[in-house]
């Protein structure tokens, strides 16, 4: 049988970053950025989404709050993700990001109200250009690319300063039309937008493998025409370096970046998940060792930048915090019931009256 | 002054709102070079340049999905969908985020999106590009659905739709698009939304429609007017949220009335305007409200589709079923 003769036409390579191994040696020379201040305030930020996913799990488990997302051990992509963007840049997370949110100024009571069911959360008093947390899956993405298109046409038109869109979504996302619509649209526009992906290895129960038979989800950049990274989810200087390179690429006008940052689900999906049920232990036991937070105070510890005494005195600080949010969140008096109506429309139309004024006349009866 | 069609007078408002406000933005499948399938969008992109009049890659969960994050920036998007019937991959975007942005953050984020489409039978399409499923969407709470009927009305609700604060779907009615012409001044001034229009005077029966039904509708009133029985044609044209009370006054002068659509009938906006008429005038109804509506059945292929849609006589049949009652009750 003669075989064809063909020549090729397209190929491509997957580049992977990192700083830190998961012993907390550094494997490269350091990014500018990576001052000592620098990287104990990144530790302090990932301490910090640590203690109140523990925190937020333990209210749920106590009746005090609905189901909630951990991201435990992957609190370096959220931190990472956040600290690398400007304030003026516009985020659009999907559930799963305690530490992104941490660093874009929202507030632990906002966080426990939102899953404490309770909209009033959503309202980011410190972050209000930000997108609220997103629960359908992958959908933010396209929320995104329609920022990136706003913020370029705003740069164009009303002479606002070069901003970027910043979004985040798990590796199941990279299974649903939305993903490949948004890098699709974001490549072929050049738009100001970086794609981080949570690549946890669990959509619930369905583990990557079964997800895709693509090596890297990195490499679906690919097709879209966009430049496709992967980077050790665990290393938040890895993941900081990568966001802060590719928001800057944006702002440039260079277009978009999609970011496949590895990493391990340590926690249930949420908490009205059982993980125990389909991960091998084995494979968590294995996972734990590369955990994020160990690797920088290991790091620290080695350069002389941290040290029992510090993590004592830190562990203090945030618990005050953390002590001082929950307070205010089970303070908080649950919202008016018309507050279903207010912000419905911009304005109530005639035709919802009678059912306002029902609810109204049930709610002051109570 | 030259008189357009309704086809005419949507481009018309898109050109007044494009140079009106900067951060107007339309844009879909076609509606750039092209100037959409139906020209639509003729000459816009021309006049106000590729950055405001966007063709976009095929995917209808993307335009559907930019427009919230648009929107959400302050801009607003005026979206095509080429036809209702691949609306639906866009259902998710604009059910779960466009809907919901300003309820979902109490008021900080919204969505001021007009979501266009042509929509209904009667063109010999192929399938699924004569869909009629607006009840699907005025299910949804804080969106508003809206259906012209005629060149002004076209463009006074869609000027009002675009600069509305909340999304609208704004559904065309394509059979009629270059059925009637009408002198349309470019005057820039809105319609009200939220509110019924009528379209005909008369004291013995109300008929209720929208959109390109409301051609028979009021052909079939013609009929009647020769029979000497004066029909009072009401076109609700925002289906939601729904003017029921100008509907309710109508049925309280003539105690009768027959609602017309081409939808499917089970759960169709006719269920929800006979419910409604129940709760507020059933003492004044001298008989049952009627539904003239297309079957509960798939919208044929196009060979069998006038045999789907409602006609002069079945809106007469209707009518009569209405005028008649008790003795004519029934269909």
């Amino acid at each position: 049988m003669h075989k064809p003769r063909m020549h090729l036409v397209a190929s491509f390579d997957i580049a992977h970053l990192q700083y830190l191994d998961d012993r907390g040696r550094a494997t490269q020379e350091l990014p500018d950025f990576a001052t000592p201040d620098m990287l104990q305030a990144l530790y302090r930020q990932m301490a910090l989404a640590r203690l109140v996913d523990d925190r937020a799990v333990k209210l749920q488990r106590t009746g005090r709050l609905g189901t909630y997302p951990s991201s435990l051990g992957q609190e370096a992509i959220g931190v990472g993700t956040g600290s690398a963007m400007d304030s003026e840049d516009v985020y659009c997370p999907y559930y799963r990001e305690t530490g992104a949110l941490l660093e874009r100024g929202v507030q632990i009571e906002e966080i426990l109200a939102i899953w404490g069911g309770d909209e009033r959360g959503q309202c980011f008093e410190h972050a209000p250009r930000d997108l609220p947390l997103c629960i359908p899956i992958a959908t933010q993405l396209l929320h995104a690319a329609g920022i990136a298109f706003a913020l370029k046409y705003k740069n164009a038109h009303f002479d606002e300063p070069p901003r970027v869109a910043v979004t985040s979504a798990g590796d199941g996302a990279t299974s649903r039309g939305d993903f490949y619509e948004a890098l699709n649209l974001a490549g072929v526009w050049k738009l100001p937008v970086v794609f981080v992906i949570n690549n946890n290895q669990w959509a619930i129960s369905v583990a990557r493998g079964a997800q895709t038979a693509s090596r890297t989800i990195a490499q679906k950049a690919v097709a879209a025409g966009i430049p496709g990274l992967q980077v050790d989810g665990n290393d938040v200087i890895a993941v900081r370096a990568a966001v802060a390179d590719a928001a800057e690429r944006a702002r440039r006008g260079e277009g978009p970046t999609l970011i496949e940052a590895l990493s391990y689900r340590l926690c249930d999906h949420t908490t009205a998940d059982d993980a125990s049920r389909y991960r091998p232990p084995e494979e968590l036991a294995q996972a734990e060792k590369s955990e994020p937070l160990a690797r920088l105070a290991r790091f620290l510890e080695s350069e002389g930048h941290w040290n029992g005494d510090a993590e004592t005195e830190l562990q203090r600080e945030l618990a005050e915090i953390l002590e001082r949010e929950v307070r205010a969140y089970s303070d908080c008096p649950k919202d008016r019931p018309t507050a279903i109506f207010d912000h419905l429309y911009a304005e109530l139309p005639e035709a919802l009256y009678e059912q306002y004024d029902e609810l109204a006349a049930r709610g002051e009866a109570r | 002054m030259a008189e357009i069609t309704l086809l005419e007078a949507v481009t018309q408002a898109l050109a007044y709102e494009l140079a009106a406000d900067e951060r107007v933005l339309v844009f879909g499948q076609d509606v750039g070079a092209n100037g959409g399938v139906f020209r639509a969008t003729e000459g816009l992109q021309k006049k106000f340049g590729a950055e405001r009049v966007l063709d976009t890659p095929l995917a209808e969960t993307m335009i559907a999905g930019i427009a919230v994050g648009m929107a959400a920036q302050g801009l607003r998007p005026v979206a095509e969908f080429q036809f209702m019937g691949f609306i639906y991959p866009g259902l998710d975007q604009i059910l779960s985020h466009a809907a919901r942005f300003r309820n979902r953050t109490r008021g900080r984020l919204s969505c001021p999106i007009v979501y266009r489409a042509p929509y209904g039978g009667g063109i010999h399409a192929p399938e699924h590009h004569s869909e009629s499923t607006e009840a699907l969407f005025a299910h949804i709470p804080g969106l508003r659905v809206v259906v012209p009927s005629s060149p002004a009305r076209a463009y006074g609700l869609l000027l009002a739709a675009i600069r509305d604060p909340d999304p609208v779907l704004f559904l065309e009615p394509k059979r009629i698009y270059r059925a009637a012409k009408q002198e349309v001044p470019d005057s820039g001034e809105a319609l009200p939304l939220d509110r019924c229009f009528r379209l005909r005077e008369g004291a013995d029966i109300t008929l209720v429609s929208w959109g390109a039904s409301l051609k028979e509708t009021l052909a079939a009133a013609e009929q009647l007017a020769e029979e000497g029985i004066e029909a009072e044609v009401i076109d609700p044209a925002t289906l939601k949220p729904l003017d029921i009370h100008s509907i309710v006054d109508s049925v309280e002068k003539t105690g009768r009335c027959a609602v017309v659509h081409e939808a499917a009938r089970t759960g169709g906006l006719g269920a929800e305007i006979v419910a409604q008429i129940n709760d507020y005038a059933f003492d004044l109804l001298r008989a049952p409200v009627q539904r003239v509506t297309g079957y509960d059945t798939v919208m044929p292929y196009y060979q069998l589709e006038d045999c789907y849609l409602p006609d002069v006589e079945r809106i007469l049949a209707g009518a009569r079923a209405a005028l008649d009652y008790p003795n004519g009750g029934g269909r």
